[in-house]
């Protein structure tokens, strides 16, 4: 890949220093902490010298999640057709029911169960244990919604604080049920973010899911599955249609608008195609070890992207997809075009700072750029070292690169860049857009999307658009 | 009438020591001595109260707890029983060994009775009688700020026992930093072993505090639990009842408030050895496997 063009007033130089005197006013300890989490952007450099997935600093405002959160937002909350038991006191349950618009199809209470379930710990639970009442709650959810088609049993930090043993419940109620009742030791306080989440509950998934199930149809020599996408702003049903129109078939998505069973028997197909490679790349491992199956990353942000991934999908296959990648490629061009002809002129050269959660910035750098937007910073929230190498890449010489940012760091960057656009979360877009710069929630798409395939494309270059040159800018008035 | 100064004692030391009996028949001899008393059990076996109730076992706080589901719906009454010389009775219960958490059964229930009013002005005394080790913050709950300022530690001359109660004395030192818990004093439940009286004076008096008495072994004791009955009810005649109404007068005088100055573990060793309580380490054969 040949190296981007130097970002005008970028350079290493100019960015170490901005570093430099942004750690400068932080206590002493908090500087050789903080220090190694941010760098000046070597595209050629292997492994990146960024450091990652470390204990946040005290003190420092982190945007980092739990491991429960990332089992049970991005995980397993997207199957639809399982109960989600967040087990332990219900406020894990609520704040993280519904809030991560990873869409799913069928009927509330018959064919999906987008309710938050939780076993809503007292005083007693804590002090006598709550395994009587997980089993009390499995059998009586299993009777309310007879439909569903198991349960995962999620702990909150108080269950491994007090030792609940939710592994022989879920054993015990999987036999009385007869159905799937997975254990998940989620609990909030292990490991450093979020990212520890995903991995168990992966481990989970290989150990209770994977391997238990048969697709109902034949086994084909087109079968794939897609690894890590989770349906955000309906990404999946945009991304689907895609590989379909190319000749494979999709026998089963992890874990958007997901079906377990179907996840049970992905065992069984040809490719696993992994989008989020940081939140699943451990299943994907372990299906290659187990069963052969051999896994490849793709990227469908931005019509660029999309056919360097459609390209080396074709590769994996025989000459009639690789045809059908043609075609598709060749039959989507002209609306990719218009939409690029529309919104380029009004994008050319500016400029935007991501910050996401462990896959995104460096996933819709090519989205950006098929607008010519420059990306002049990213880093993420839980990446690990992987993540970053396969970032530095994707990002011009002497760009800012930064590990876990704090709040203030983050803020001091903006101010110092000036960048036409941020991308990142909840917790930051209020922050830029009273400070007057154009944002857009990049982990729920900004209550838009989809952002995935060509169909992304459109509404992702009209978002774009909408944030940065949107009038509402010139219209308010600073009082300061 | 000058007003009744509350005096809240907690009774810590090693599992199996005799800190319930040693507890229950000392609260006798107070309350012989016309003292007013709650005893509270903080432990999920809840055997606390049982010699002064008479009783198998107690309804605890956290039973009651369980039963109703929250711990709001509870009354004082439905946990307080009241025993020999008006001596009232709590237990604050808890889950059977391997479930659950029992260090929080006990916060739940001393957070219970603060909030219900169960300190009376009318009390001398309250005594928390704690299970042996001090696993987790919930068994250090009574020894936390405004709640027990004075700490009796039961003993004997073995070795185990006193490493409990250099242990107890380190948990001390924590708290009493930051609050006004103060060691009051070693009680030596006698085992019986050799120069018993001389170590036990010896150790108090490395902590910075006294051995406040020693309690010879009878088994008039045994017999008198076989009733449920402390030896002062069952037979206050017996030289063992006086020996607890003295161990509660020199309680109820006791000024000798400290803060604890715990042993390095070295140190203790050296204690123990110097009593012939331990061996002299020989550091040439640790670690070494038996051969043919």
């Amino acid at each position: 890949m040949a190296e981007r063009k130097p970002i005008k007033g970028i350079t290493i130089e100019s960015t170490e220093k901005l570093i430099a005197e942004t750690l400068a006013e932080m206590p002493e300890k908090a500087q050789k902490k903080r220090a190694p989490h941010l760098g000046a952007n070597e595209p050629s450099a292997s492994p990146c010298a960024v450091k990652s997935n470390k204990k946040v600093v005290p003190g420092i405002m982190s945007q980092r999640g739990c491991a429960y959160a990332g089992a049970k937002g991005v995980v397993w909350g997207p199957i639809r057709d399982m109960i989600h038991i967040s087990h332990g006191p219900v406020g894990c349950g609520v704040y993280s029911w519904g809030t991560r618009r990873n869409l799913m199809q069928g009927i509330p209470g018959v064919t999906s169960f987008p309710m938050d379930f939780t076993s809503d710990f007292q005083e007693r639970d804590i002090v006598y244990g709550g395994d009587l009442k997980l089993e009390k709650l499995i059998r009586e959810a299993d009777e309310l919604f007879p439909l569903n088609k198991g349960m995962s049993v999620l702990s909150e930090c108080p269950v491994g604080l007090i030792g609940d043993d939710i592994n022989s419940t879920a054993r015990k109620m999987e036999k009385e049920l007869d159905k799937l009742v997975v254990p998940c030791n989620c609990e909030g306080f292990r490991g450093v973010s979020q990212s520890l989440g995903h991995h168990i509950s992966n481990d989970s998934i290989r150990d209770h899911i994977i391997g238990k199930f048969k697709f109902k149809e034949e086994a084909g020599p087109y079968d794939i599955a897609l690894i890590g996408d989770y349906n955000i702003g309906g990404d999946v049903w945009a991304a689907k249609p895609i590989l379909e129109e190319i000749g494979l078939t999709v026998k089963s998505v992890w874990t958007g608008d997901g079906e377990v069973e179907k996840i049970g028997a992905t065992h069984s197909v040809k490719l696993n195609l992994i989008h989020c490679y940081r939140s699943m790349n451990y299943m994907c491992k372990v299906m290659e070890e187990k069963w052969n199956i051999p896994w490849l990353e793709y990227n469908f942000f931005g019509p660029t992207k999309i056919e360097e991934s459609l390209r080396a999908i074709g590769e994996m296959f025989d000459d009639k997809i690789k045809k059908n990648v043609e075609k598709v490629i060749k039959k989507y061009k002209p609306e990719m075009k218009s939409v690029v002809d529309q919104y380029k002129p009004r994008l050319d050269g500016k400029t935007a700072m991501l910050f996401v959660g462990g896959l995104r910035p460096r996933h819709t750098i090519g989205a950006y750029e098929d607008l010519g937007i420059q990306i002049t910073g990213a880093g993420y929230e839980f990446a690990h070292q992987d993540d970053y190498d396969r970032t530095a890449p994707e990002m011009a010489k002497g760009t800012l690169i930064y590990d876990d940012v704090s709040e203030f760091e983050l803020e001091k960057f903006v101010e110092e860049l000036k960048p036409d656009l941020v991308g990142s979360g909840i917790k930051e877009k209020y922050v830029f857009q009273k400070a007057g710069i154009p944002f857009r929630q990049m982990h729920s798409w900004d209550y838009s999307g989809p952002y995935h395939g060509y169909e992304g494309f459109k509404i992702f270059a009209r978002d774009i658009d909408m944030a940065i040159n949107s009038p509402t800018w010139d219209l308010v008035k600073s009082p300061f | 009438m000058a007003e009744k100064k509350l005096r809240q004692i907690a009774i810590y030391g090693k599992g199996g020591i005799g800190k319930s009996t040693t507890t229950q028949n000392t609260v006798a001899g107070l309350a012989s001595l016309g003292k007013k008393i709650l005893i509270i059990g903080c432990d999920p076996k809840a055997d606390s109260t049982r010699l002064i109730l008479h009783a198998k076992a107690q309804t605890t706080v956290m039973d009651k707890v369980r039963e109703l589901g929250t711990v709001e719906d509870l009354e004082l009454e439905d946990v307080m029983k009241v025993g020999y010389h008006d001596v009232k009775c709590v237990e604050s219960g808890g889950p059977e060994p391997g479930v659950g958490c029992a260090g929080r059964g006990v916060i739940t229930a001393i957070n219970f009775l603060e909030e219900e009013g169960a300190y009376t002005p009318d009390l001398d005394f309250v005594f928390y009688d704690v299970l042996g080790d001090v696993v987790c913050g919930g068994f250090a709950m009574p020894i936390r700020e405004n709640k027990a300022q004075e700490i009796y530690i039961v003993v004997s001359g073995e070795m185990m026992a006193m490493y409990a109660a250099n242990n107890i004395a380190k948990g001390i030192l924590k708290y009493a930093a930051t609050g006004t818990v103060r060691l009051a004093g070693l009680i030596c439940n006698s085992r019986n072993t050799d120069c018993e009286s001389e170590l036990i004076e010896a150790l108090a008096k490395r902590l910075g505090t006294q051995m406040i008495h020693m309690i010879p072994r009878d088994n008039q004791v045994q017999r008198a639990e076989m009733r449920r009955m402390t030896v002062i009810e069952y037979s206050p005649e017996h030289k063992q009842a006086e020996e607890y109404r003295i161990l509660a007068q020199k309680i109820s005088d006791n000024k000798m408030f400290v803060i604890p100055t715990p042993l390095e573990m070295e140190d203790l060793e050296d204690l123990l050895m110097e009593f012939g309580i331990m061996e002299e380490e020989d550091e040439t054969i640790v670690g070494v496997a038996e051969t043919a």
